[in-house]
């Protein structure tokens, strides 16, 4: 039977839950039997980007215990996808559980690289024309190594229509804790993702990313901007399910 | 200040380590290689992207094609190296009246005022030139003097198609330059430039306003000259 | 406890990007470097193998750096060429003014160095009697105005066509005001070609240091590099140690690299190779040369393992041209000699990460810097590092200041942050109230005021996604 685990992070958990369910739903939409451990909390990125390792390492230790079986693990974040795959690895880099914590990036996915790379899902859209712009999560891409997984899920939706932004790849200005520590430079680089995003004249700004989302859509509240963002794992069960 | 040399020596020492040396995979600089036809071509595409000019020659009239060059542009004068092969080569051939021949044949603290502000033209021989990106490469000496490719407002090079190579790191192990150099060597790519304002390109700031290149074709005959030696005399 | 005399990028910041000026000619010039970069780089296996080779070729230089720095300075002396090596900023501008007054020079004509900016040697040399005339077209623009460079290879690239034109028009005897670029780079050329001619002695940097033969390296396109170096009667080097590779051959892919990566060209002007003064039967050139080596906390970072790899960097400015964050502040911010991402790895382990603190955690992390870097430095890699070192001491380190940064504060903030996420009880207390109350904490409170600056107050969603798969059933193993 195909099974694989699901992490949060804590970002979906908090302000994105609907996206995480999405994500789970995709998943056995696809035939895979999805285990959540009620345990979870958060994969320690915030500690470990600010140098605070043990703390970091701490935290991880009982991520990692929660999902035992040889199992994919997968997240709704690349942000946190790239946290577990790519530095759990330098992180638990001459500690004594160093070989299991490896074992457990090895089975780590983001969700969009989880539906295209491994499951291959046909998508069909059930939804009216839309118009969409896709905002490239730096982790996703540059730590992660994501290919174009989530506009290949989109290009099988007949009825979007994706308008890009000028600067995709440019930073939201997120960035964790930069986002408090710089709030005046984090701003700016939102503001402006915020004006890409509505000169596209899209509806919606799409991304894989909890935190790139709650970032660019304070910016676009603060503005009083129609323009929505959402998760894609929510954008793509509603725009594949009938209400 | 040997103390200087001593601690700073004695710090990288003591924390380098000794390990094996990760390879050269020079596959990406070996696969830049061109037939000598298609190296003139590149040559002139990358040289004259960045307003280098070019004249066609043989290895029979090029002496003329300067000599049509200078009537053209009235200039006054030429500075010449007249021991180099290409410098000797040239006034031989030089008819007397229009742009006068001045050799570059002493030291230049006896005429620095002139050079700089009474020569038009400098005219000087290459070691080869740089198909992948254009550029010629001189090797500066007794014969022919640094100062004649930088100071006067306009430097003509003279290049024999036969002695471009496919890319700098050709040229270094083709014309051993790795195991000696003069006191200068350099390549010129074109005339001096800058984009300091608002990004914007402006031609001849402090090097020549004009590069010409007077481009010999020797390919299909027999190279009179080695490739892969200096040209001076 | 922070050092005293820290230094806050985030103030710098947030002055300069009320600046729209600033900020439009920043994002114009960066654009433009972007597109010229990319348009050089068309085939991504190419740009990769050539990436990796010039990796590869400054990591070992780096491995075998004493070695080749004495075969540097062997052959440079062979050629006649004085090499002189100086611990500190300090040492080295002593040298320097040593080897000035020992020819009896008053005048001294500069081609582009970053390194006599990071010795601050143009003061230095006032405050002793000696004239420091910049002859790069940028640095002269700057120095008009008593500034420092911006960027490392484009050092007015903050001014525009205006700014110029007045500068000019006031401080040019004679000029008058033109916005014509062509006119404008006429203006500098007559002024500085005098200066030339009448310098006592000429300064250059270093972009290679060839150890095989004793070559110094210069890359340039404007002639005033060439002109400082082989119109005075002296020319002085100064190169930081971590610059020297082994053979000319090493050179040819780095040469590649750097001017695609620095300004999108193919190539440069000229590509100006130095090996000995004025030879026998010269007719010109510089009858003396000088090398400086500056170590100033270069074989401090090239101790650590991990650190060294600062040193690999080639000057090129790649990462400034695609950092958000110089985008939009540009370089003066950094109140560093060195800006941008390069800057804010280097400047910290050269200065201390307690003083530059704020500079470590001026970063998103967002890695578009490391995506373009030709020697591969792991720019964000490094920063975490950095961000570690400034709040912990740790066995082994030897980084400038570590531990200085560190507050009770945020050491209690991670102790409580790690105490609730490792205990899924508490976790589930902490998104229960988050869940129900979250949307209560006032705007103002800590974090979240710097939150609100530009942005909605956040507000956690009713239930959390763990309560939501609980009530859906979906299984826990």
């Amino acid at each position: 039977m195909n099974e694989a685990y699901f992490y949060a992070t804590c970002l979906v958990d908090l302000f994105y839950p609907e996206a995480g369910m999405a994500g789970i739903e995709l998943l056995q939409d696809a035939g895979v039997r999805v285990i959540f451990p009620q345990g979870q909390t958060c994969c320690g990125q915030p500690a470990f980007n600010c140098g605070y390792w043990e703390e970091a390492r701490e935290v991880a230790r009982t991520q990692v215990a929660l999902f035992p079986r040889d199992l994919p693990v997968i997240l709704p974040s690349g942000s946190c996808a790239g946290m577990m795959k790519v530095h759990y690895p330098e992180l638990f880099h001459g500690q004594p559980d160093e070989a299991q914590v490896r074992a457990f990036s090895g089975r780590v996915y983001e969700l969009t690289q989880y539906l295209v790379d491994v499951l291959h899902v046909k998508l069909t859209d059930l939804g009216e024309p839309v118009k969409v712009t896709w905002h490239s999560s730096c982790h996703a891409v540059r730590d992660l190594g994501l290919k174009g997984e989530p506009q290949s899920l989109l290009s099988q939706l007949s009825n979007v229509e994706l308008a890009p932004l000028v600067r995709e790849h440019e930073c939201c200005g997120f960035g964790g804790t930069f986002s408090v520590r710089q709030p005046e430079i984090s701003g700016a680089m939102s503001c402006d993702k915020a004006a890409d995003a509505e000169a596209t004249g899209a509806s919606v700004i799409l991304s894989t990313d909890g935190g790139c989302l709650l970032n660019v859509n304070g910016t676009l509240e603060a503005k009083r901007s129609p323009l929505r963002v959402q998760h894609i794992a929510e954008f793509l069960r509603e725009r594949t399910h009938a209400r | 200040m040997s103390d200087a040399r001593t601690a700073i020596l004695g710090r990288l020492r003591a924390s380098g380590e000794t390990g094996p040396l990760p390879a050269l995979d020079t596959a990406v600089l070996e696969r830049r290689q061109w037939p000598a036809a298609e190296r003139v071509v590149r040559l002139r595409k990358g040289m004259e992207a960045v307003h280098t000019e070019f004249l066609e020659a043989t290895p029979a009239t090029w002496p003329a094609v300067v000599r049509s060059f200078c009537d053209r542009e009235d200039l006054k004068n030429l500075l010449f190296g007249p021991t180099s092969e290409a410098g000797a080569a040239l006034a031989a051939a030089w008819a007397p009246g229009g742009t006068q021949l001045m050799p570059y044949d002493r030291p230049v603290e006896a005429f620095k005022d002139e050079l700089f502000t009474g020569v038009d033209a400098g005219f000087t021989g290459t070691v080869g030139g740089i198909a992948e990106t254009g550029g010629v490469l001189l090797m500066p000496g007794p014969a022919e003097p640094r100062l004649m490719s930088l100071v006067p407002p306009i430097h003509l090079a003279l290049l024999w198609a036969s002695t471009i190579q496919d890319s700098f790191w050709a040229a270094v192990k083709n014309l051993g330059w790795g195991r000696a150099l003069p006191p200068n060597a350099l390549m010129i790519s074109g005339p001096s430039k800058t984009a300091d304002i608002e990004q914007t390109l402006a031609y001849g700031v402090h090097g020549p306003k004009r590069l010409i290149v007077v481009l010999v074709d020797d390919l299909n005959q027999d190279p009179i000259h080695n490739p892969t030696m200096p040209r001076e005399g | 406890m922070h050092a005293e005399t820290e230094i806050h990028f985030r103030d710098a910041a947030a002055k300069a990007l009320l600046d729209p000026q600033l900020r439009a000619n920043f994002r114009r010039a960066m654009d433009g470097l972007i597109t010229k970069r990319k348009a050089q780089f068309p085939d991504p296996r190419d740009l990769q193998d050539l990436r990796d080779l010039s990796t590869a070729i400054r990591s070992r230089s780096l491995l075998a750096l004493p070695e080749l720095l004495e075969q540097f300075e062997a052959n440079c002396t062979k050629n006649g060429v004085r090499v002189h090596w100086a611990e500190t900023c300090e040492q080295g501008n002593e040298l320097i003014l040593g080897i000035l007054r020992s020819k009896g020079a008053k005048t001294l004509v500069k081609g582009k160095s970053m390194v006599s900016e990071e010795m601050h040697l143009n003061d230095f040399l006032e405050s002793k009697g000696i004239e420091a005339l910049e002859s790069d077209l940028g640095e002269y623009i700057i120095q008009l105005d008593g500034e420092t460079p911006s960027h490392i290879i484009m050092p007015a690239i903050h001014k525009n066509k205006n700014q110029i034109a007045r500068q000019f028009s006031q401080k040019i005897k004679d000029a008058k005001y033109t916005e014509d670029v062509d006119e404008l780079t006429a203006m500098a050329r007559k002024v500085l070609r005098q200066k030339f001619l009448d310098a006592d002695a000429g300064l250059s940097g270093v972009n290679f240091a060839v150890a095989e033969t004793g070559t110094l390296c210069l890359v340039e396109n404007e002639g005033n590099g060439r002109m400082s170096t082989h119109v005075p009667p002296l020319h002085i080097a100064v190169m930081g140690l971590e610059k020297v590779v082994a053979t000319l051959e090493d050179v040819a892919p780095l040469y590649a690299i750097l001017t695609r990566s620095a300004t999108g060209q193919a190539v440069s002007t000229y590509f100006n190779l130095i090996t000995a003064p004025r030879g026998a039967g010269e007719k010109d050139g510089p009858r003396e040369v000088h090398v400086v080596i500056l170590d100033n906390g270069r074989s401090r970072i090239y101790a650590d393992p991990q650190l060294r790899a600062t040193l690999r960097c080639i000057r090129c400015g790649a990462c400034m041209n695609h950092c958000p964050v110089y985008t939009r502040v540009g370089g003066h911010a950094y109140e560093a000699v060195y800006p941008g991402p390069i800057g804010k790895i280097l400047t910290p382990q050269m200065e201390g990460v307690g003083v530059r603190h704020d500079l470590i955690h001026g970063s998103s992390l967002c890695g578009a810097c490391a995506e373009v870097c030709p020697v591969e430095i792991p720019i964000p890699e490094i920063l975490v590092r950095l961000r570690r070192e400034a709040t912990h001491e740790d066995v082994g380190s030897n980084v400038a200041g570590r531990g200085t940064g560190r507050t009770a504060t945020e050491d209690w903030a991670w102790r409580i942050w790690a105490g609730v996420l490792k205990r899924p009880a508490l976790y589930r207390m902490a998104s229960w109230f988050a869940t129900r109350f979250g949307k209560a904490l006032p705007a103002s409170a800590p974090l979240i005021k710097h939150w609100t600056q530009t942005r909605s107050k956040p507000i956690p969603a009713h239930r959390s996604l763990h309560e939501q798969v609980r009530a859906k059933g979906v299984p826990h193993v």
